[in-house]
């Protein structure tokens, strides 16, 4: 008999639907007379998606990500941006998948590739900026083309300096937008949106913050399906009322009624970086041994707002309400996004060297009792990858053991499944002494 | 002194590095401060009179990074790494790095955990160095970085000091540029390997005692006829490279590099700091405005290169015949540019051979790859 009891969640099949809808609104933009934008999940979307009338964004990184989940399509898309562009196979592998997309002139949701309007880009890891600059290339040369610099320093070195230089930048991309759309940034739908993804952002990190509970009510490979909803735009109205209003009392509810993830959790992971996107599968294996993934510093905070408080608790970031933070205009809102992403997104900390990272994840391992870590040293991207060994040390010096194995979030030539399952076998039976608890 | 004693002295430099520091360390009793990339600021450590020592390759199998840095990552910043674990860099009191690739980031990250250094500092240098914001912030992030010295030397830096800082990076810079017009002519003075060595060697040693050689160089320079056939004019474009056997070896099957667009080499020293009354502005605007790495070039409103341009005006100016693209593997940024500046160059009649270097080359397969291009250019000369 199960430990404990376990359901789907009510708001999945929302959550479906809001990224089917996202893609597909992406790709029929034009048909109804809305423009188009390139850019990433760290855009800061809510400028662009304030311009006049009906805008719809593609953010790279989950287009990549979608692409890696088919391994045929991922091949061939990576062969010709190989093959044909010329690029090196160890570039970030969804950077390859999107410019295979383009080469091949082809969208991975269906029909040809939608060609942007403009670019409105932000860079902090060395892809960002040359992803869009490159993919432009391949399109002609001819998309209007924007980036500013995100990486203004640690979250503890974020004052105003840091903030005004990110914010100037912003002020310099509504420039761009009124100059190269002809459109004009609607002020009232800027505020709106920067007050969305605040809650896009912190009501994820408060429903990953609910998975502290044992048992667990999420578990990782879940989770990877509900925060993508904010890589593509967490200022959307309805993005954020779904981390608000369905998300998050969902999980809470579930909490209370000790309602499991895994329904035998009997061993807690840490995890970190994105995991191989065609071979999820390897989570369900997991679960055979009663293990769960739940928590991990890119699954909280890829699009998760958080903080240290004063006791040195990982907790998530205050919401514009909590703070009783009012927007009062333009300036103000761009203030508050930058200062939200630049303080709040602790996923960045990792830029500026390994003690951050060891510093999250180690709070993060002890607040979320984890008993194990299994780091997938992800080869499609640095970014996510960055200090992996360190963290490795660091969970260990905690006394946590540690499996790692090699692969690659959306390259299905660098994952071994059989070897990954093996070593699974031999780190839960050896290492970690559990038996298998279903079939 | 003779040029070829200079060049000699410039290579025992490069090879006995970590003796030079030491003994550098004895004679002037100063700090000294290892750095990974040359967009740290050395105005200010040379104002503070701390001696900046690039990590450069060691070039051994990087076995003590590997629990660090799992082999995803470049084989320089594994090498970089490396040598510190082994202890070879026991006498800095300093290490920093910056905004640059994410690579050399790692190494740093494992080193200030793993390598006993008294001091380390991360300064944040923009990625995006062609908005119009960025000099003000990074004149800014200098004031800190400036302050943060101050502490730790216990020495306040004065307006003076910066200005002397700021001469001694010029001068060196101005030098190397008159040693590198030289390699303009049919028959350059010196070859592909030595220049760069002496590139090598400025980022290694105190640059005041470089220029003294510098000023010698360019003196005895003009007169040194060197017993070789120049044979195809080459350039070599691409990552981190002081890859001497390499080099040596191109130079010895019937090549020279006339020049260079590497951050060890043309990139690191092409302009000089304009001088003004905002001391710190003025080296905020230098490091903008230099010949960017690929991993900061590209522009806030267009996707241009600004390093293209330059490579394409080098190859006019140094007549090149083909260009080597190297890069270091794993190597994103030079990686992400390689396939449009091979099709750029050869557009504009350059031909182009790219290799990927690990921390050694397998020099006798690059042999036969490197004979095959340059017979390939000679080839259609004939025809021409």
């Amino acid at each position: 008999m199960a430990k404990y009891k376990t359901k789907g969640l009510d708001c999945w099949n929302r959550a479906k639907e809001l990224r089917a809808n996202y893609y597909k609104d992406y790709k029929e933009a034009h048909d109804r007379g809305a423009l188009r934008w390139e850019g990433g999940a760290w855009s800061f979307d809510a400028v662009p998606q304030a311009l006049e009338g009906e805008v719809r964004g593609l953010t790279e990184e989950p287009y990549g990500a979608s692409v890696g989940a088919d391994p045929e399509m991922q091949v061939r898309y990576q062969e010709a941006a190989e093959g044909k562009w010329g690029c090196a196979r160890d570039l970030c592998a969804y950077l390859r998948n999107y410019w295979g997309s383009i080469v091949l002139n082809e969208f991975a949701f269906g029909g040809e590739w939608p060609k942007a309007d403009f670019i409105f880009q932000n860079h902090i890891c060395c892809s960002h900026a040359k992803w869009l600059q490159v993919a432009d290339e391949i399109e002609g040369g001819d998309i209007p083309f924007f980036c500013f610099d995100a990486g203004a320093g640690a979250y503890d070195k974020i004052g105003e300096r840091q903030i005004n230089y990110v914010v100037e930048q912003l002020h310099d991309g509504i420039d761009f937008l009124e100059k190269v759309t002809k459109r004009k940034i609607v002020d009232e739908k800027l505020i709106q949106n920067v007050k969305n993804t605040y809650d896009s952002a912190c009501y994820w990190a408060k429903t990953c913050e609910l998975n502290q509970a044992v048992p667990a009510p999420l578990d990782e490979k879940t989770m990877f399906s509900l925060y993508v909803l904010g890589t593509l735009e967490k200022s959307n109205k309805d993005i954020a009322h779904f981390y608000k209003n369905l998300l998050y009392p969902e999980v809470k509810e579930r909490v209370a009624n000790k309602i499991a993830a895994v329904a035998d959790e009997q061993c807690r992971v840490l995890g970190d970086s994105q995991p191989p996107w065609g071979f999820l599968r390897i989570f369900r294996y997991l679960e055979k041994y009663g293990i769960v993934s739940v928590a991990s510093l890119y699954t909280f905070s890829l699009i998760g707002w958080w903080k240290i408080d004063k006791a040195g608790k990982l907790v998530p970031y205050p919401t514009l309400e909590e703070q009783g933070i009012t927007i009062k205009d333009r300036d103000h809102a761009l203030k508050l996004l930058a200062e939200g992403e630049l303080k709040g997104k602790l996923m960045w900390a990792p830029f500026y060297g390994a003690k951050y990272k060891n510093d999250i994840v180690t709070r993060i391992a002890k607040q979320w009792k984890c008993d194990a870590s299994i780091i997938h040293l992800n080869r499609g991207c640095e970014g996510t990858a960055q200090h992996q060994m360190e963290m490795k040390i660091a969970v260990q010096k905690l006394g946590l053991p540690v499996m790692t194995f090699e692969g690659n979030m959306a390259d299905e030539r660098e994952f071994d499944e059989g070897r990954t399952k093996r070593f699974i076998d031999l780190f839960v039976t050896e290492t970690l002494g559990l038996k298998k608890v279903a079939a | 002194m003779e040029a070829s004693e200079i060049l000699k002295q410039f290579s025992d430099v490069w090879e006995l590095r970590h003796e030079y520091a030491k003994d550098w360390k004895r004679r002037t009793g100063g700090k000294v401060v290892g750095y990974f990339c040359t967009y740290e600021p050395e105005e200010v450590l040379y104002a503070a009179n701390v001696l900046p020592v690039r990590i450069l390759g060691g070039h051994e199998a990087p076995t003590l990074a590997t629990p660090h840095m799992f082999d995803m990552w470049c084989p320089f910043s594994r090498d970089c790494l490396n040598q510190g674990l082994q202890g070879k860099y026991d006498y800095l009191d300093g290490i920093m790095a910056t905004n640059c690739c994410l690579h050399p980031r790692q190494a740093f990250g494992a080193w200030t955990i793993h390598v006993p250094t008294p001091w380390n500092y991360w300064f944040t240098m923009p990625n995006a160095v062609r908005s119009p914001r960025a000099k003000k912030f990074l004149r800014g992030e200098l004031e800190d970085f400036k302050k943060a010295i101050e502490a730790w030397t216990g020495a306040k830096i004065t307006d003076k000091e910066l200005d002397e800082g700021i001469d001694i990076m010029n001068t060196n810079r101005r030098l190397m540029k008159q040693v590198y017009e030289l390699r303009k002519a049919d028959n350059p003075p010196l070859t592909g390997t030595e220049a760069m060595t002496m590139v090598w060697a400025s980022q290694l040693m105190d640059k005041r005692e470089h220029n003294d050689l510098l000023k010698q160089l360019v003196t005895g320079l003009p007169q040194r006829k060197l017993e070789r056939d120049t044979g195809v004019r080459l350039m070599i474009v691409g990552s981190e490279n002081d890859d001497r056997p390499f080099m040596e070896m191109v130079e010895s099957v019937g090549g020279t590099f006339v020049i260079e667009d590497h951050c060890t080499g043309s990139r690191y020293f092409w302009d000089e700091v304009v001088p003004d009354k905002d001391r710190l502005q003025a080296i905020a605007n230098r490091y903008c405005d230099r010949v960017p790495c690929p991993n900061k070039d590209w522009g806030m409103e267009d996707i241009s290169r600004k390093r293209f341009a330059h490579i394409l005006q080098l190859a006019k100016d140094y007549r090149v015949q083909g260009a080597i693209l190297i890069q270091q593997k794993f190597c994103d940024p030079h990686e992400l540019d390689i396939p449009s500046l091979r099709r750029f160059l050869e557009d504009n009649g350059i031909p182009c051979y790219f290799l990927e270097f690990e921390v050694t080359v397998p020099v006798g397969q690059f042999r036969i790859r490197v004979e095959a291009f340059l017979e390939q250019i000679q080839a259609e000369e004939l025809f021409v």
